[in-house]
């Protein structure tokens, strides 16, 4: 195994933890809208992911950070040629953050219900558009042999990848709905749960039928144990949800993001980003990744820091460990006494 | 194509706005975070109530800000990808590798930690608490270091090779990227800017509520934490820039040339007040001038010779070809004079502060005042500031907040724009490191889209500022003065409600 594989693997593993970690950011964003029925039942769903979202996104930066230093030509493909999409995501990721953290800093009405409302959609867009990059990702798209995309933005809202986009989206609702039940106290525990049997429901049949897919196109052995695994682990995270076992429910909707995300890796190595032009002009590992000198550095790095980085991450989730109800949101919603 | 709205020139553009946008917040949450973990130290240590108001006061204003800190910062990463695709492709073996370490070690500890001191005021013990706001402090610093470092390989480039079959330049030494003279200046002087930036603030804002007599007991004592932050960071400031000058001078004469508008080398070389040249002619039309001096900041020797404009387009003519090699000298020259122009006036209203509030031991009985009154501002042995004055050293305190972010401002301007026509110094040339395949209209549609969410959110942002400046320390509550003794809370009471929520 050379150093640019393990590489493949590690930029998998950074797209993983993001995806497992800010997926239920974002679902818990879109709950918002379709659980809390009132303005203390919001401020529960954000509260929950208050104290971590944060630290979640960061998982983004190093996988965009990991990709331009261990697959330079990869980035600049990728970031160059998914223009607008990426736009909207970073609109969407600068607002939502400014929002979490300036929605309670003043008590009127109106200044509140805006920065939910900002929430919900930066919560949803990126969801929904993470699955579609990636859709386009394994698909392959339209590169020269510069290694510049050279496709529209027509072309990136194809079939396969907007159904991409709704497996992200469905996913991340039913991960956040199956962690709003685990975090939370009360009636809208309760609540969480029965939406989350249907949410997890329509995910289930969405994200099958993208898998299917996916390994028709460009699928091995390897993948299709993925997609196995992606399949049971949603239907055990179903049967937990529905026996109440809410740390199971949620372990096994992590299980099906991690699994997910793997097969899409696994069918995609070992191109990167494939070109539907001319399999020649393909980004693969060899020929997008940094030269060994700078993979054995990135190595270093990630082998010492990764750890240490969760293991104080996951003390944040034992510290926050309680369970949050209506009657722990402070009456005084302008938030100025603290 | 109109050269206006070509891609090379939006793409610069939105590289200038983000970046000095970005850097507005930077330095306010590199030096609030240390001074709030400070204050709460001092509290830890003295038990003091003061001290835990001016830390909720000061980490309030810290938070808003850094919030916004953060986010623009997530675009600065993507920017590379999406605008300069073709410096990307080219340096990223070297250039990727800084800001993955900056991602991996600094920002996860920057965002887990800063989680954790808002959320855990009930949550975790009072030392585990305040050390979470070191981390922090900790995360901002090496944050900065790493991504000075790979800006001070774009100034001057080391530890690499180029690959002229791969069409790149290659990693050769990452501990000489990490460690070179230029990063090691340039984060000192920044790192200085940042608490200079800082001190500043507090200083302006403690002198807003003295002025009007409230809060007096918390902001006396923020008001001369500032001041001593203004003063110490000033003096590191000027050195520093001084070294980093210097390594200039060696490393992007262009850049210092322009800085001064020298255009033809002199020996000695004198450094300029003020100039205005005919960029076309290449020499000044006007000129007031200090013989020497800029020998002397460039060499140490008031005598020595230093090259100008044209000099150094020519060398650089023979060594890269023909060409315009030289910068925007009006915005070299006038940058480099507003950053040391406000960053110094910064410093000397700290330093006349410092002497007007100085410790009550040494003055005499009838100026001395009492932990509830605001200070006389005491200008000699037995005499006060007059009365006139007093309230106009209050309001230039007060304005004083704005000169650092000024200085820095105009600092990256300088260092940023005097680089050019080089994106690498003599490797890379910014327009060889654009998007080939972005349009003029996608560069154009995010430039607007950025700008004007950035319009927005900084009007949101100051509002937001001024309201908290305005309401000042808040009341202490039971929970406040009784924190937890175990990780996770106390679990007395399991309905209570969180001391701290969104």
């Amino acid at each position: 195994m050379e150093l640019h594989d393990v590489w493949f693997v590690l930029i998998a593993v950074l797209w993983t933890g993001y995806f497992f970690l800010e997926g239920f950011d974002f679902g818990v964003g879109i709950l918002t809208r379709l659980l809390a029925r009132n303005r203390p039942e919001r401020r529960v769903l954000i509260n929950t992911i208050g104290p971590v979202w944060d630290g979640n996104e960061v998982w983004l930066l190093t996988a965009g950070g990991a990709t331009f230093a261990a697959f330079p030509e990869w980035y600049a493909t990728l970031f160059s040629g998914f223009y607008l999409p990426f736009l909207l995501i970073l609109v969407c990721l600068i607002v939502r953050g400014v929002a979490f953290e300036y929605r309670a800093k003043r008590p009127e009405e109106t200044w509140q219900r805006n920065w939910e409302t900002a929430i919900f959609w930066t919560s949803l867009i990126p969801a929904f558009l993470w699955g579609m990059a990636f859709g386009n990702i394994v698909r392959g798209v339209k590169i020269d042999r510069h290694f510049e995309y050279v496709g529209s933005l027509g072309d990136l809202l194809n079939p396969y990848a907007l159904l991409g986009g709704l497996v992200t989206l469905t996913l991340f609702t039913f991960h956040g709905a199956v962690f709003t039940a685990l975090k939370t106290v009360g009636d809208i525990r309760v609540r969480a749960r029965k939406l989350a049997r249907w949410v997890g429901l329509v995910a289930a049949v969405v994200a099958l039928a993208f898998l299917l897919w996916t390994q028709a196109d460009s699928g091995d052995a390897a993948s299709l144990a993925a997609l196995i695994v992606a399949v049971v682990a949603l239907v055990a995270a179903l049967v937990a949800n529905q026996l109440g076992r809410e740390g199971w429910a949620f372990t096994l909707s992590g299980a099906t993001i991690v699994a997910a995300v793997a097969m899409l890796f696994l069918s995609l190595f070992p191109n990167v980003m494939p070109s539907t032009l001319n399999g020649d002009w393909s980004l693969t590992v060899t020929n997008a990744s940094s030269s060994p000198y700078t993979l054995k550095i990135m190595t270093w790095l990630a082998v010492i820091a990764t750890p240490i980085v969760l293991l104080y991450q996951g003390w944040t989730y034992w510290v926050f460990r309680k369970r949050i109800g209506t009657q722990h949101i402070a009456a005084d919603a302008a938030g100025t006494a603290h | 194509m109109d050269l206006a709205l070509a891609p090379e020139t939006l793409a610069r553009w939105q590289f200038g706005i983000t970046t000095v946008y970005h850097f507005l917040f930077v330095p306010l949450t590199i030096s609030l975070a240390a001074l709030t973990a400070g204050l709460q130290t001092a509290w830890v240590r003295t038990e003091k109530e003061k001290y835990l108001r001016a830390t909720k006061f000061w980490g309030k204003l810290f938070l808003i800000n850094i919030a916004m800190g953060v986010v623009t910062g997530i675009v600065q990463e993507f920017q590379f990808g999406m605008n300069w695709s073709d410096y990307s492709r080219f340096v990223g073996d070297i250039f990727g590798a800084p800001l993955a370490f900056e991602a991996l070690i600094a920002f996860f500890f920057e965002s887990t930690f800063i989680g954790l001191w808002i959320f855990g005021w009930d949550k975790l013990p009072k030392k585990i608490h305040l050390a979470c706001i070191w981390m922090v402090s900790i995360g901002t610093i090496l944050s900065a270091y790493f991504i000075l470092a790979a800006n001070s390989w774009m100034q001057h480039p080391v530890g690499y090779k180029i690959d002229k079959v791969k069409g790149r330049a290659e990693l050769t030494d990452f501990w000489a990227v990490l460690t070179q003279n230029t990063a090691l200046s340039q984060a000192f002087h920044t790192l200085s800017a940042a608490f200079l930036t800082g001190g500043a603030f507090m200083v302006g804002i403690s002198a807003y509520h003295l002025a009007r007599r409230k809060h007096i007991r918390e902001m006396k004592t923020s008001l001369r934490l500032g001041l001593i932050t203004v003063v110490i960071a000033g003096l590191l400031t000027a050195v520093s820039g001084d070294t980093l000058g210097k390594v200039m001078f060696k490393q992007q004469p262009m850049k210092m040339a322009a800085a001064e508008a020298l255009w033809d080398g002199q020996k000695p070389a004198p450094f300029s007040i003020f100039a205005y040249g005919d960029v076309d002619k290449g020499h000044n039309t006007v000129a007031i001038e200090i013989p020497g001096v800029l020998s002397f900041l460039a060499n140490d020797d008031f005598t020595s010779y230093v090259p100008g404009i044209n000099d150094v387009d020519k060398a650089e003519q023979q060594k890269f070809g023909p060409g315009d090699y030289r910068p925007n000298i009006p915005v070299a020259f006038w940058g480099f004079r507003w950053m040391i122009g406000f960053g110094m006036a910064s410093f000397a209203i700290g330093l006349a502060g410092l002497w007007l509030t100085r410790r009550k031991f040494m003055l005499p009985q009838h100026l001395r005042v009492g932990d509830d009154e605001v200070p006389h501002l005491v200008l000699f042995k037995n005499k006060a500031l007059s009365p006139k004055l007093t309230p106009w050293y209050w309001r230039i305190a007060t304005w004083t907040l704005a000169f650092p972010l000024i200085a820095n401002s105009w600092g990256w301007i300088f260092t940023e724009m005097g680089r050019q026509p080089w994106v690498v110094y003599g490797v890379l040339r910014t327009r060889d490191a654009v998007s080939p395949g972005v349009s003029q209209g996608e560069v154009l549609t995010s430039m607007t889209v950025f700008t004007a969410l950035y319009a927005i959110l900084a009007v949101v942002e100051v509002k937001l500022l001024a309201k908290y400046v305005k309401a000042g320390p808040p009341e202490l509550t039971e929970a406040d003065l009784n924190p937890p003794t175990k990780i996770g809370g106390d679990t007395s009471d399991a309905d209570k409600p969180m001391a701290f929520s969104y």
